[in-house]
């Protein structure tokens, strides 16, 4: 075996190129790692070999025949939410069991249009709701860095997965947090675009006004080439945006320089209970940046402590009311009832697990009667007090360094019993999805227990490339990333 | 908020959104949900009176595109997701009882 797994995406594309490897090689490597590891790490819900071979066949063909694409044989593993025509897409809840994809996600035909190979489906929070992949009904997943910890989420096997080298890359979605939070929980790198960058066509709808779909991979520059891949407008999400799409990885240069880019760093993030290595390491990578020329001026987001507050209020809103369509009428489970009534109260309470339902009563309640002014629409007018920093805050820089999380992962079932304290993790993911614009994570330490630790670099709207760009040149001069977990 | 806020019922709140909840779950989340209200109320310190609300971070107007009959679904695989099914039809249990 070439450890071919171990490789990114722009190795592995070099050596296709070169004609060094084949994508079977490639793809015989990662299920080789999924067979050795994932008995541990359990980011996996399916993994359809002879599937998953014949589109490596596929991708081989079509370069011999003269197709070029950076994702061309690279395999991507899916966050169970991703609709891919023929396969289950269960959002790890039971109640989508039996039920299979009659289409493709536009995220999914892009990535077959580019000849990525789709790998297996991989474990998350059900429907997304959650910080640790422990509300997950069909899987459980740890952190490849330690059995004993959780790998974050809601796209917890998108994270573990990638950074166990049981994938070059995935996929997953971040409504509050959910891809930037478990990759720095795992150590790999993973990109919340823009709202309305990526189409949301097929994408399980939990939050729709917060959800975006993006990726995680070993590098920044793995992840400026998986982005550019997957954005663009789509006629079949009305609320995806005609802006022009920039050559994310190509325009990643060797050049490590941050002469002339001015980096923010809110007092705000900084927050009370905040574990001291993770300021620690934070604080480091702001003086790293420093020392590659950029200039740190200090700058305030007042109201982005409201976030957690407001993003509880709207995404249980929007969620109550996009997980209706989940009645056991036109798939996944059924419990028979007397009256439809009756059938949808049954399946709905023996298909969804308990913050599912938690949340769904949350966001029904505070849509209710009587209730939306004082809770719903108080919620929209703080949001729109977050995104007003925020374009305050982008006038006096170019981009905003920060702590992904307040503390390194922590122990599967420390916060399980307890919905607040798990809520209260996204502190500074929540911020960004409530205002729109971008934001990255990235490996920037670790923690004594042996725990990565993640930098969160936030950019105004559609300006992943200045992002792309700092997050480049620190980690071209650092090692963070290429430190693996001993499994 | 605090006008308002009386607690909630989880148990008429539940019937709302059709699901059947266990007394011991009623209970639980009871107590959960009471904690989450009790923790959002922390909005009240803000006045917001004349900021207008945010219902989509980037909005976009007007989305159209042209009246064409287009690529869709396939009848029978759509079909063969549902739980029970006849004559290319879903079977859901009777609504009006005679």
């Amino acid at each position: 075996m070439a450890d071919l797994h171990k490789l990114t995406i722009t190795e592995l594309s070099e050596k296709l190129t070169a004609g060094e490897c084949t994508s079977v090689d490639i793809v015989m490597d990662v299920l080789s790692s999924i067979d050795a590891h994932d008995g541990k790490v359990g980011a996996y819900l399916t993994v359809d070999r002879e599937d998953i071979l014949e589109q490596a066949k596929a991708a081989d063909e079509a370069r011999a025949s003269g197709k070029t694409s950076p994702l061309l044989g690279i395999p991507v593993a899916i966050k169970d939410l991703l609709n891919v025509k023929g396969q289950p897409c269960t959002c790890s809840s039971r109640i989508l069991e039996g039920y299979t994809a009659p289409y493709d996600a536009t995220s999914i035909a892009k990535l077959r249009d580019a000849g990525a190979v789709l790998l297996g489906r991989v474990n998350m929070d059900e429907f997304a709701m959650g910080s640790s992949t422990e509300n997950a009904a069909l899987g459980k997943t740890s952190n490849p860095w330690s059995q004993d910890h959780v790998p974050g989420g809601s796209s917890g096997g998108s994270a573990a997965c990638v950074a166990a080298d049981e994938a070059i890359a995935s996929l997953g979605s971040d409504t509050g947090g959910s891809i930037r939070q478990p990759a720095a929980f795992c150590g790999c790198v993973g990109v919340k675009p823009t709202y309305g960058r990526v189409s949301r066509y097929g994408l399980t709808a939990f939050a729709s006004s917060l959800d975006q779909i993006g990726p995680l991979t070993k590098t920044v520059k793995d992840s400026a080439i998986l982005l550019e891949t997957l954005c663009g407008l789509d006629q079949m999400d009305s609320s995806s945006i005609d802006v022009e799409v920039p050559a994310f990885g190509a325009n990643l240069t060797d050049n490590t320089s941050l002469e002339g880019m001015k980096l923010g760093l809110p007092k705000e993030y900084f927050v009370e209970g905040m574990d001291p290595e993770v300021e620690k390491a934070v604080r480091d990578a702001v003086e790293h940046c420093k020392s590659l020329g950029a200039e740190i001026v200090d700058v305030s987001l007042p109201n982005a402590k409201y976030a957690i507050a407001v993003y509880y209020i709207i995404a249980t809103a929007e969620a109550s009311a996009n997980l209706a369509r989940f009645d056991g009428i036109r798939y996944g489970m059924r419990i028979d009832g007397k009256d439809p009534a009756d059938l949808y109260a049954k399946t709905r309470a023996a298909g969804f697990g308990q913050e599912v339902k938690r949340r769904i009563i949350l966001g029904t309640y505070v849509l209710s009667s009587g209730y939306y002014d004082a809770y719903y629409k108080k919620a929209q007018k703080v949001r729109t007090l977050i995104r007003n920093d925020f374009k305050d805050v982008f006038s006096q820089c170019d981009a905003i360094l920060a702590p992904v999380t307040p503390t390194p992962a922590y122990k599967k079932g420390e916060k399980a019993d307890d919905p607040l304290k798990m809520y209260l993790d996204d502190i500074l993911t929540t911020p960004v999805n409530l205002a729109g614009n971008c934001a990255l994570s990235l490996p920037c330490g670790f923690a004594s227990n042996g725990m990565p630790i993640g930098l969160q670099l936030i950019g105004d709207d559609f300006q992943e490339e200045t992002i792309l760009k700092v997050g480049h040149a620190y980690e071209q001069t650092t090692e963070w990333h290429k430190k693996r977990p001993a499994l | 908020m605090s006008e308002t806020h009386e607690g909630m019922d989880v148990g008429y709140v539940a019937k709302l959104a059709c699901i059947d909840l266990t007394d011991e779950e009623t209970a639980l989340f009871q107590g959960q949900l009471d904690q989450v209200l009790h923790y959002v109320e922390q909005l009240d310190e803000l006045d917001v009176s004349t900021v207008e609300p945010t219902a989509h971070a980037i909005p976009v107007f007007n989305v159209l595109r042209k009246d064409e009959v287009g690529a869709s679904l396939n009848h029978a695989d759509v079909i063969a997701n549902a739980p029970s099914a006849a004559n290319g039809e879903v079977r859901v249990p009777k609504i009006i009882d005679q």
